[in-house]
């Protein structure tokens, strides 16, 4: 994933690295994007994790390349929500990220068919509930 | 199209599953099931005007939804393509329904400063941070602000210590700037040690170069190379991710020689901490850190002008550093707009115990107990009622129903008789024992003291004796006197932090739960039922058919009996083991939280 860089040694280099970074990463303009890929982030602290997060993340990794879906999954820190552990963000391209709860392997295979791959929601959508300093 | 159902257990409770039913049906009749699913979501934050329905793609929000209003909604909304105007939310301000939900971000509480990439970002990847900002805050200080004009920014910000002292950062930073040495070092104190707080290992896990960032400005400002984060072994995650971040901020030239090209030099290494709760105190963190026993030392003098080797040194929590890339990119007057008079910004609380919603959460001071408990929490579990929150570990207090519409910042909790603290908040409800709770803290600090001074190390050993000889139904009137005096003398003469507010849950559960003390102490009662030793065993008359079965159990001959007659237990006997009830087949042994005092007519036959 990061590319080898050595010596960041002006601002301007930072920022010429943040807009190639961003625009590689599409945090930010998935919308101009389409083509882009499908996103997935598994909530990886220790909360997370110990609720199972990695059993779902090698699940996820293993299962989109099976199934053939263009999907990178990457994984976060905690997003919040310890009571619905693991949680996983998923971001089609052009359409706002989801969160999902309590995801387990048999939810993670729900996901895959019916949100990833159709569109279609399933139940234990969390929704975000913070305002962040960017909005 | 999508229906989003709110089935967290605030709209549950509100007969959101109804709604639910009633909508999939209304669906099916219509035969929509091919353009329409109805989706069953976690809590919006918004319990207050729950059951929540919300309506994909178009964003529109409705609040508090009866099941009957399910037809309505899939006629009007779904099929005619005209919104339900009477359960749209009203904005009290303009009184006008609001639309689309986009324009109701107000509603939700949370504002994400400190947490703005935890759960965003992969913290292992610091090309995902860089999309964020990182280190463009220290790329502008070192290349537009000098030294003296950062710390003055950071000072006009307002920012204050986020470890629980609230103690004015840029001041901190100030004084550690005005001591001349050779060496200077800045330290992040990753000592997170309350019971129930998890606030700054979820930093460091889900962002570390925040924290990285944020201290090599501290280097610039106060003029030191040198970073060391002291972090306990007990967080592995976080010192993996944090070793990462290191090695991927100095492969890219943001830690270590001439930082953008200028002359300031700064990289980081850790500490860790064996996880004593006394090394969170930033003088026992030193000593801890120089290879010494962590215990405190008297101030002054300060770590600012003797600390780590003797040099000066600055510490600030994770969560206080978190916060500084973000104050300089967006501004002193940005970061001063949020928050109340003398507490500016947010504040990251690690909500646990008797809550819906358990976990992390960032809110802006001067929010109330109410809000986070009722709105982000969604309520106490099970419908119980609320009894305390227990804020500020083992050196807070508990607030309470009184407290709840309090405005939350340092001042105001200090005045309640809790602390800000960390920012663990334990949600005890009716069914915890504030007499034990206040043992449980007072356990915890026996423990955790260093024992340096004698009234930390033998008095809080004497509360904690004391209060276990309440919670066992031995406690007597002189020992509520005792609790109060013997707390004042601590907090009077302890050495350092820890030791001066260890009695704060005592003291605090005294003020507030008194009643309970005395319940505990002249009527041998436990209302919750949480000490075993004021629980009684006791025999039902109608149900007892004299088998004798929990006679001969019985391993101390508490009970009397004879065949087919009622048996009795003797309290003063019993040891609660609870044989009896295990064995007993008619369910005639029961648990009273209440001392029987009705002597039953005849008991030897």
């Amino acid at each position: 994933m990061m590319e080898k860089r050595t010596g960041i040694k002006t601002l301007a280099d930072l920022k010429r690295i943040q807009e190639e970074v961003s625009r590689r990463i599409g945090l930010r303009d998935k919308a101009e994007n389409p083509e882009s890929l499908v996103q997935v982030k598994v909530a990886m602290a220790t909360c997370g994790i110990a609720s199972g997060a990695k059993e779902v993340m090698e699940y996820l990794v293993l299962e989109l390349d099976k199934r053939g879906i263009d999907a990178v999954v990457t994984q976060t820190g905690c997003m919040g929500y310890c009571f619905a552990e693991p949680t996983v963000e998923i971001t089609l391209p052009g359409r706002e990220p989801m969160v999902f709860g309590d995801v387990n392997p048999k939810r993670a295979d729900e996901i895959i068919e019916r949100y990833i791959k159709n569109g279609e929601l399933v139940d234990g959508i969390i929704p975000q509930n913070y305002n962040t300093i960017e909005s | 199209m999508h229906l989003l159902v709110c089935a967290g257990t605030g709209c549950h409770s509100s007969q959101s599953d109804l709604v639910y039913e009633m909508l999939r049906d209304e669906v099916q009749r219509k035969r929509l099931e091919g353009e329409v699913q109805i989706i069953r979501t976690g809590c919006f934050g918004f319990c207050e005007k729950g059951p929540i329905v919300k309506v994909l793609p178009d964003n529109t929000f409705y609040t508090q939804v009866k099941p009957s209003d399910a037809r309505e909604i899939i006629d009007e909304h779904l099929i005619k393509g005209r919104r339900v105007e009477r359960l749209l939310y009203l904005d009290p301000e303009t009184e006008e329904h609001v639309l689309d939900s986009k324009h109701m971000g107000f509603y939700k509480k949370q504002l994400r400063i400190a947490l703005r990439n935890c759960g965003t970002i992969d913290p292992e990847n610091i090309d995902e941070s860089i999309a964020r900002n990182a280190y463009q805050a220290l790329g502008k200080v070192i290349t537009e602000y000098t030294p003296e004009e950062t710390i003055n920014l950071i000072k006009r910000s307002g920012l204050r210590g986020r470890g629980g002292a609230g103690f004015p950062t840029g001041l901190k930073w100030e004084i550690a700037s005005r001591n001349d040495a050779d060496q200077k070092y800045v330290v992040c104190n990753a000592d997170e040690g309350d019971p129930g707080a998890f606030m700054d290992r979820s930093i460091l896990e889900g962002d570390p170069h925040s924290v990285l960032e944020a201290m090599a400005i501290c280097g610039y400002c106060i003029g030191a190379t040198k970073g060391l984060i002291y972090i306990r072994a007990e967080y592995p995650l976080a010192i993996r991710r944090l070793k990462v971040a290191i090695a991927q901020a100095r492969e890219y030239g943001l830690l270590g020689e001439q930082l953008f090209g200028s002359s300031f030099s700064f990289d980081i290494s850790l500490k860790y901490g064996a996880g004593a709760f006394v090394c969170g105190e930033e003088t026992a963190l030193i000593h801890s850190m120089e290879g010494k026993r962590g215990e405190p030392a008297n101030k002054p003098p300060f770590p600012a002008q003797s600390g780590y080797l003797g040099k000066p040194t600055n510490v600030n929590n994770v969560e206080t550093l978190a916060n500084i890339p973000v104050i300089i990119l967006k501004g002193a007057e940005w970061f001063s707009s949020i928050g109340t008079e003398k507490s500016k910004g947010t504040k990251v609380f690690a909500l646990a115990g008797k809550i819906n919603n358990v976990g992390l959460i960032e809110v802006p001071m001067g929010i109330t107990l109410r809000e986070i408990i009722y709105e982000i929490g969604g309520g106490i579990k099970n419908n119980k009622k609320f009894k305390a929150v227990q804020t500020g570990g083992p050196s807070g207090g508990c607030l309470t129903e009184k407290h709840l519409d309090t405005p939350i910042d340092y001042e105001s909790l200090t005045a309640a008789g809790s602390m800000m603290g960390s920012g663990g908040m334990i949600v005890l409800d009716e069914d915890d024992c504030m007499v034990s709770v206040a043992k449980f803290y007072l356990d915890f600090i026996v423990e955790e003291s260093c024992g340096r001074c004698a009234p930390c190390r033998i008095g809080n050993k004497r509360l904690y004796e004391t209060l276990e000889q309440i919670c066992n139904g031995k406690g007597t009137a002189e020992d509520l006197e005792k609790l109060n005096n013997l707390s004042n003398v601590i907090k009077d003469t302890s050495l350092c932090g820890l030791g001066q507010t260890s009695p704060n849950p005592v003291l605090s559960t005294l003020n507030n739960f008194l009643e309970e003390y005395k319940e505990h102490v002249f009527d041998k009662k436990c209302r919750s039922g949480k000490c075993k030793n004021l629980l009684y065993y006791v025999i039902d008359d109608e149900d007892c058919v004299g088998c004798m079965a929990c006679v001969r159990v019985c391993p101390v001959n508490a009970i009397t009996g004879a065949k087919k007659l009622t048996h009795y237990i003797h309290q003063e006997k019993c040891i609660k083991c609870g044989a009896c009830m295990e064995k007993c087949q008619f369910d005639a042994i029961s648990l009273l939280n209440d001392y029987p005092r009705v002597t039953p007519a005849m008991v030897d036959a």
